[in-house]
């Protein structure tokens, strides 16, 4: 085999490899033994097993669990989404999760090694997994850069996002401004730059061309030292989270309008279970809110002592990151409660205002309680003044305001910071969220940069030439310059189509390979017998039914539902910032940007079966030149 | 308050109270209010009150202690206060701060990561390290490395080979 850092061992009978067929498979020849002894004892390791178990968290609690977790809550049913969520959790999170740590923990290499060491053939899902982080590590820290620039710029008073600049002759606000709110502008205006669509690129933004460089200085940083460095930084990026989250919990309760947030996010709707979307969502909410399939997970197990109880881990970590979720959609829809009261109450008094100027009523006459009673009789008293009035009252509905369901990045910088502005001292709740948003990413982008060093720094070809820290900030130079792409004026556009295209159908192939790897290729007798052998744990029934037969099933359920939606939708269309109208429209991709995205998707799946073609070619020709036909 | 804000327009210092006509006055303390010249017995045009209003809309307001949202001129637009606008951006000093104590932060890593790998070169340039902090000393019997194993239970002992693994199969 040539890979010599391939673990040897009693319980191992790694495939002996198709290049030598006539050989049993499992020992090495005496001198490559030395060899991979010595190399295999200079892996790292955590320093403590709470050290893993507290980068797994970091790394599967995410913006994910913030932003979208909520969102699909509010949309598919509000209480009654829990019930497909712990379902799917229990049935596919948790097994997957396990999976992939054991794999790690067994083959002890990243993602690479693991699956060429399962089998040649399939070291393709490896090679995938590395082209998956790689292109998601790219567009994620442009997220972690909105968020320290909005960090920084909450050291003012007013917040800028608070107030709308004035237009040219000081008598009223940019027009922009006025048509959208002060929130969108300052995000798609001063923070964007954005375009009017994605041909128009325009410049690279200086200012966040700035932070991005800062933000992966930071997460070299944190990886310099390998786990080392890494194993610290996570103590702090795993608990901040839930510290902020607490404190925004307590301040959200008892923001006045919380519970009718609460109430009517929460109340059940349960005829959202039959509806199947309501379904699939909670499946591709778990599937990728945990990390699976980057090789992130392999990359940290394999550093863990053999004997360590992946198992127990396994499940707190799904369980935490679940949990997790439904916390963080308490606060949020507190949150929204607060907005929501907030701007219902300010359009009642500008009803009231409006009507009380209108008719010259006594200030103070128009009150919250009689101002239905009082519309009426304006409206059976003064007739022909009030229909010249109607137009402009508009109807107030907290209904309406409750219903503004938004996810990703336009719930933390509009939709929350909206919320934060009208609090007290909004300075304080606006640092400590983005400090929270900034740490959670980062504890994400750990593990996506580490799950592409593991397997380059395994590589004996390239940790020969290089240390480790010229590996890693080599690493971090390539993205940070690809990242320059995100910080022009149409970066947005971009980073909605990686965001979109670059994992979802990936992931789900990556994954499905990797359980029919484990469970079929290598076997999963064989699996369970070496997981034994080095935790001293048999396997339980329900995780081998898990993931023999359910789990895939689940994966090819929605990649078929991925495929078919793709097809079905025909163009596909963004949304681009109308800075005219002050709201988003629809328009259509151009032929390039169908070309990227089909690269995108392309690049990560394709590797599987060209690897596994070329494995097969390369053992057929030196079959045939190790046997010449006479 | 209307005359002294006539009186500060240049031509108009002799406005008196008088010049000043009201009418339609209401209940809810808003009226319609006309500025006669007088000398010439008719009424100002309204954007010269207007302007002369704008102008001393402060302290119109400060007589009053009202602001503009709650004391309105009807077609007066008020001219709104341009927000601070500090000479360097906030931002940029705490983006300076943090900066620069991750560059340094970097530095001093790096350095004392080359510093041990030296250190380790020129202490023991052919044996291979056990200078990761995680992994224990190794022992060396005639020249096999005696490692102890990550599995519980027992050490191999690397003398003996399980006899079968030797030989390949038929």
């Amino acid at each position: 085999m040539e890979s010599p850092s391939a673990r040897v061992d009693e319980e191992l009978q790694s495939w002996g490899g198709p290049e030598n067929p006539g050989q049993l498979p499992g020992r090495l020849g005496s001198s490559e033994y030395d060899q991979s002894r010595v190399v295999e004892k200079g892996r790292p390791k955590w320093g403590k097993p709470l050290q893993f178990l507290l980068v797994c968290v970091s790394y599967a609690v995410g913006l994910g669990n913030v932003w979208r977790f909520p969102y699909l809550c509010q949309m598919y049913g509000g209480g009654s989404f829990l019930v497909p969520y712990i379902i799917l959790f229990i049935v596919e999170g948790m097994p997957l999760l396990y999976l992939e740590l054991a794999v790690g923990q067994r083959m002890r290499q990243g993602s690479i090694g693991a699956w060429r060491t399962i089998s040649p053939y399939l070291s393709g899902v490896g090679i995938a997994s590395l082209v998956v982080s790689f292109l998601v590590s790219v567009y994620y820290n442009v997220i972690n850069t909105w968020t320290t620039w909005y960090l920084f710029h909450s050291f003012q008073d007013p917040l800028p996002w608070s107030v709308c600049p004035l237009n040219g002759n000081r008598t009223g606000y940019d027009e922009e401004c006025e048509r959208a709110s002060s929130t969108q502008y300052f995000w798609y205006r001063k923070t964007l730059n954005i375009s009017p669509s994605i041909q128009e690129n325009g410049g690279v933004q200086w200012g966040p061309a700035l932070c991005l460089t800062l933000a992966w200085l930071m997460v070299y940083l944190c990886i310099l030292r390998g786990t080392e460095s890494t194993g610290k930084v996570v103590y702090f990026t795993s608990s901040m989270p839930y510290f902020v989250l607490i404190i925004y919990l307590i301040q959200g309760l008892t923001l006045h309008g919380a519970t009718n947030g609460l109430i009517y996010m929460f109340t059940p709707k349960m005829e959202q279970l039959i509806n199947p979307k309501t379904w699939i969502n909670a499946a591709t909410q778990i599937f990728f809110s945990l990390g699976l399939g980057c090789g992130g997970l392999i990359a940290f197990a394999s550093y863990n002592e053999p004997s360590t109880n992946c198992q127990k881990h396994a499940v707190i970590v799904s369980i935490v990151t679940s949990t997790t979720a439904i916390f963080a959609s308490i606060v949020t829809f507190s949150i929204y409660g607060f907005k929501a009261t907030f701007n219902y109450e300010n359009c009642l008094n500008r009803v009231i205002l409006l009507l009380t100027n209108s008719f010259d009523l006594e200030d103070g006459f128009l009150t919250v309680n009689n101002l239905e009673e009082v519309k009426d009789y304006l409206a059976s008293t003064y007739p022909s003044k009030y229909n010249d009035v109607f137009p402009h009252i508009r109807n107030c509905s907290l209904e309406s305001e409750l219903n503004t369901a938004v996810q990703g990045t336009g719930l933390a910088f509009i939709v929350f910071t909206e919320a934060i502005k009208n609090m007290y001292v909004p300075q304080l709740w606006s640092v400590l969220y983005f400090f929270m948003l900034l740490t959670m990413g980062m504890g994400s982008m750990l593990g996506n940069t580490v799950a592409i060093l593991t397997p380059l720094t395994d590589s004996k070809a390239i940790s020969s030439y290089l240390p480790r820290e010229a590996i890693s900030g080599l690493v971090c130079l390539i993205n940070c310059a690809i990242g320059m792409v995100f910080t022009m004026e149409s970066g947005n556009y971009w980073f909605d189509i990686f965001n979109d295209y670059a994992a979802t159908l990936s992931l789900l192939l990556i994954v499905l390979m990797e359980t029919i790897a484990v469970c079929y290729v290598y076997g999963l007798k064989r699996f369970g017998s070496d997981l034994e052998a080095m935790t001293g744990r048999t396997l339980n029934w329900y995780w081998k039914s898990m993931w023999a037969f359910v789990s895939p099933l689940l994966i090819i359920g929605l990649f078929i539902f991925y495929l078919s939606d793709y097809i079905i939708t025909g163009t596909l269309q963004y949304q681009a910032w109308d800075a005219t109208q002050g709201h988003v429209v629809t328009k259509d991709y151009p032929t390039y940007a169908l070309a990227v995205i089909g690269l995108l998707v392309a690049s990560s799946t394709i590797c599987i079966p060209l690897v596994a073609l070329g494995t097969f070619f390369m053992c057929h020709f030196k079959s045939r030149a190790n046997f010449p036909m006479a | 308050m209307v005359a002294f804000a006539m009186r500060k327009v240049p031509n108009r210092e002799t406005t008196e109270i008088s010049h000043v006509l009201l009418c339609n006055v209401t209940q809810r303390v808003s009226f319609w209010f006309v500025v006669t010249d007088p000398s010439k017995n008719h009424t100002l045009p309204a954007a010269e009150v207007q302007s002369a209003i704008r102008m001393n809309r402060n302290r119109i307001n400060n007589a009053f202690f009202l602001d503009d949202h709650t004391l309105e001129f009807l077609k007066i637009p008020s001219t709104l206060a341009p927000p601070t606008d500090p000479s360097v951006p906030v931002w940029i000093i705490v983006f300076g701060v943090i900066f620069c104590i991750v560059i340094v932060a970097i530095a001093l890593l790096v350095l004392s990561g080359i510093r041990q790998r030296r250190r380790n070169n020129k202490r023991s340039p052919g044996l291979e390290d056990a200078e990761d902090k995680c992994e224990n000393i190794i022992t060396i019997e005639n020249g096999v490395p005696c490692d102890p194993l990550d599995t519980k239970g027992g050490h191999v002992n690397d003398g003996f080979l399980a006899e079968d693994e030797r030989l390949t199969p038929l």
